[in-house]
């Protein structure tokens, strides 16, 4: 293989730590070429069954080659109108890229930027290229949650012909990319360009409806005349150790923590913002986990000023579930792993504030039922890490307010929604579920694959016609 | 955006909103409460829902004047708009016929008791209703109050209208007595609602606060708002934000409700002094 994998220009790791802005720059229009030529289009394309969404990438990557932009974006736009979203936060590495051919002997080929390329590209050239759309079938969906699954759910629905309402608990649309995803990986701003492509198709959003409260899922069938309910709520329940000191002042979730500094821009506190943030400036600060969600969130308090900003995870660097180009800016911003260490209990001073964690250091023993070597304490190696804010990101679980309110939806042992696998049908007629309220915490891609996989189901149970969008 | 359909002064900085919010209004039940966002830059501030019109599509709101965004909410007038009023949220009340009950309302915790002691009358119960403020101007919904009671005290701290003391003495009393006292409801600052606590439990009468833990979402995702109530974490947004007195650990409330204090007082001054350049302009 002649040309290397092109590297994306980021952004220099000591000025970045002082801003929010993007990391990842993006590749340039000659380097989206040269990448774009290193893929053989096989006559196979794995890749394709590689991504949940199914986007045509030998045909994207082709059009890319041959300079069709434009070509490029409609392409991609068949499958999946979030490109400049998932080409940002996928983790490529374990989808796509993982099966690409060339990955066997080289380095895949560079599909999620040259998909984030294309979404760019749409976006700043002043044109629009929108799916097109199946004539309006009458019937009504209503859609619950505006996170990745909610969105794949109601664009798919909306190209079917049916009129999509989407219900959004929050002042703004998104879910997690919106209150979740730092602006230094995912800009806001895209997120809310996109959005407008969805509103362009005619897709309705009401926000400040929380389902389960403002309007139960009975309601929406009986009343508001809903011919069927996706249910794309996911899993935003935060999980708590359950450890000593957990209430101090200063331990918080990294739910609530990246909530207040994305979807309330605390980070601009007294500026633009009046949600306030934990004060990080020349402090301490250890986010206990290890998955993308802790590494957005150390991240996060590094630029806030924290002098120590420390990954505190009980197994190795190996097994940590974060991806690995984020473990890797991770520490080129200069923050602290303390692997194989786990906390004990928190402690503070006489006014309940968090002053230490006290840690034990663990060593790996035998492989647990995941796989992953279990973690065993080592005796006597407790110590107190003096910090002065906790963030704790071990997970999330589904929230309990659909399944309170709309008692005839089956759910599982841990909460999660129960669907038929193929259909993604609950147990209630005519409401279907996916993302990561059936699955528990997973990614983006998966939630919108299951969004696609429940809007195909939805719209055969309505009679729609199964057609392949682009032939409107 | 939320229209403002009244407003009007109850108390000096105690402010009465009706908002259109057809949805809101059509569902909410006592002790539930709405987050505001008053526009753009605001934050999500919890409310609790002191009444409301089905009829009208409205809902009322009532607000002091504390800091920053309550502040600025009690500059608007009818007419205006707030960017997003989200609920109705939080576990309604339980209302059943206890027998006896006594709804405790201090300060501006009198217009959170209002509509569950609405709610208990309407069960059937025999409420007395005891409403602290410390002093007459201070004292709100007193013909409310009334309207839903079959005994309405009020009290001040200062002796200038009604029972001179603390709600607590005038609870103390009525125990003293010898009424038979079923259940007891008590809403206002932190200090108030562990008094009223202290003094129900060793007659063990079945006693519930309503907390004010610091919230964002009200949605049950982030785990701000989490309370310790019999040893256990909850989520005051989602399993309350009612719960049994007896069982709170009031200390770590107020521990908790301190962490943005000094962020609480720099939002406060930068808005004073804002509302200062627009008076002088």
């Amino acid at each position: 293989m002649a040309i290397p994998r092109q590297k994306m220009p980021a952004q220099d790791p000591v000025e970045r730590v002082g801003n929010f802005k993007e990391v990842n720059l993006g590749l340039t229009p000659e380097q989206a070429q040269q990448e774009a030529l290193r893929c053989i289009q096989c006559k196979d394309p794995v890749c394709i069954a590689g991504c949940p969404v199914n986007i045509k990438i030998d045909q994207f990557i082709k059009l890319i080659a041959e300079g069709d932009f434009m070509g490029a974006v409609r392409k991609i736009k068949e499958d999946n109108v979030l490109p400049s979203i998932c080409g940002r936060v996928c983790p490529q590495e374990d989808q796509c890229e993982k099966v690409c051919v060339i990955g066997k002997k080289h380095e895949p080929v560079a599909i999620g930027n040259l998909e984030r390329f294309v979404g760019d590209y749409e976006r700043t050239s002043g044109q629009k290229i929108d799916p097109k759309i199946a004539p309006p079938t009458g019937k009504k969906v209503a859609v619950v949650g505006s996170g990745p699954a909610g969105l794949s759910c109601a664009n798919d629905l909306a190209q079917y012909g049916h009129k999509v309402v989407v219900f959004e608990a929050l002042h703004e649309l998104g879910g997690v990319l919106m209150y979740g995803i730092p602006e230094f990986r995912l800009p806001k701003e895209i997120v809310r360009e996109e959005l407008d492509g969805l509103r362009r198709m005619g897709i309705e959003f009401r926000t400040d409806v929380v389902v389960g409260r403002t309007i139960t899922i009975d309601e929406l069938m009986e009343e508001e005349g809903f011919d069927a309910v996706f249910i794309g709520v996911g899993a935003g329940l935060p999980w708590f150790m359950g450890i000593p000191g957990e209430n101090l002042v200063g331990v918080l979730a990294a739910n609530e923590f990246l909530t207040r500094v994305n979807l309330m821009k605390a980070y601009d506190f007294l500026k633009s913002s009046d949600t306030p943030v934990f004060d990080c400036k020349g402090k301490n600060v250890a986010v206990f986990g290890g998955g993308n969600t802790a590494m957005d969130a150390v991240r996060t308090a590094k630029r806030l000023g924290a002098e120590h900003a420390y990954i505190v995870y009980r197994r190795s660097e190996k097994e940590m579930p974060a991806r690995e180009e984020e473990i890797h800016n991770a520490k080129e911003e200069g923050i602290e792993f303390l692997l194989l260490t786990t906390p004990l209990e928190f402690v503070g001073d006489e006014k309940a504030w968090l002053t230490g964690a006290k840690c034990q250091k663990m060593e790996l023993g035998e492989p647990d039922d995941s796989g992953r070597r279990r973690p065993v304490p080592v005796e006597g190696s407790e110590y107190i890490l003096p910090i002065d804010m906790a963030i704790i990101s071990i997970g999330n679980g589904p929230n309990p307010l659909i399944h309170q309110t709309t008692p005839d939806i089956e759910v599982s042992k841990r909460e999660t929604i129960v669907v038929d696998v193929n259909t993604m049908q609950t147990s209630k007629e005519n409401v279907y579920a996916g993302g990561d309220i059936v699955t528990g915490g997973a990614t983006v891609i998966l939630a919108m694959g299951a969004g696609r996989k429940a809007a195909a189901a939805i719209n055969e149970k309505l009679g729609g016609t199964a057609k392949n969008f682009n032939e409107w | 955006m939320y229209r403002i359909v009244s407003a009007i002064f109850l108390a000096e900085n105690i402010k009465k909103f009706e908002i259109e919010a057809p949805m809101i209004a059509k569902k909410r039940k006592a002790g539930q409460f709405v987050i505001i966002r008053i526009d753009q830059n605001g934050e999500r501030i919890p409310l609790t829902i002191a009444d409301s019109d089905p009829e009208k599509g409205t809902i009322t709101i009532i607000a002091q004047g504390v800091g920053k965004s309550t502040r600025e909410l009690n500059c608007k007038e009818a007419g205006d708009s707030i960017a997003d009023v989200v609920g109705p949220l939080g576990t309604p009340s339980h209302i059943e016929n206890f027998g006896t009950a006594i709804s405790i309302g201090g300060g501006v915790g009198t217009a959170i008791a209002y509509p569950t002691a609405a709610a208990l009358k309407e069960a059937g119960n025999y409420v007395i209703t005891i409403n602290g403020a410390r002093s007459k101007d201070l004292v709100i919904l007193e013909d409310e109050m009334k309207a839903v009671s079959d005994e309405a005290y009020i009290t001040t701290d200062d002796g200038s209208y009604g029972f001179h003391g603390f709600v607590t003495q005038k609870l103390q009393e009525l125990i003293d007595s010898g009424k038979k006292i079923d259940f007891v409801l008590a809403i206002g600052p932190i200090p108030m609602m562990k008094a009223v606590a202290d003094v129900t439990r060793p007659y063990g009468i079945k006693t519930v606060v309503s907390l004010n833990p610091i919230m964002i979402d009200g949605t049950g995702m982030c785990g701000g708002c989490r309370v310790t109530v019999g040893g256990e974490i909850k989520f005051g947004c989602i399993d309350g934000p009612e719960f049994d007195a007896h069982q709170v650990d009031f200390k770590n409330l107020a521990d908790r409700n301190r962490i943005y204090q000094h962020e609480e007082k720099e939002a406060n001054d930068t808005f004073a002094h804002e509302c200062n350049l627009t008076r002088q302009a």
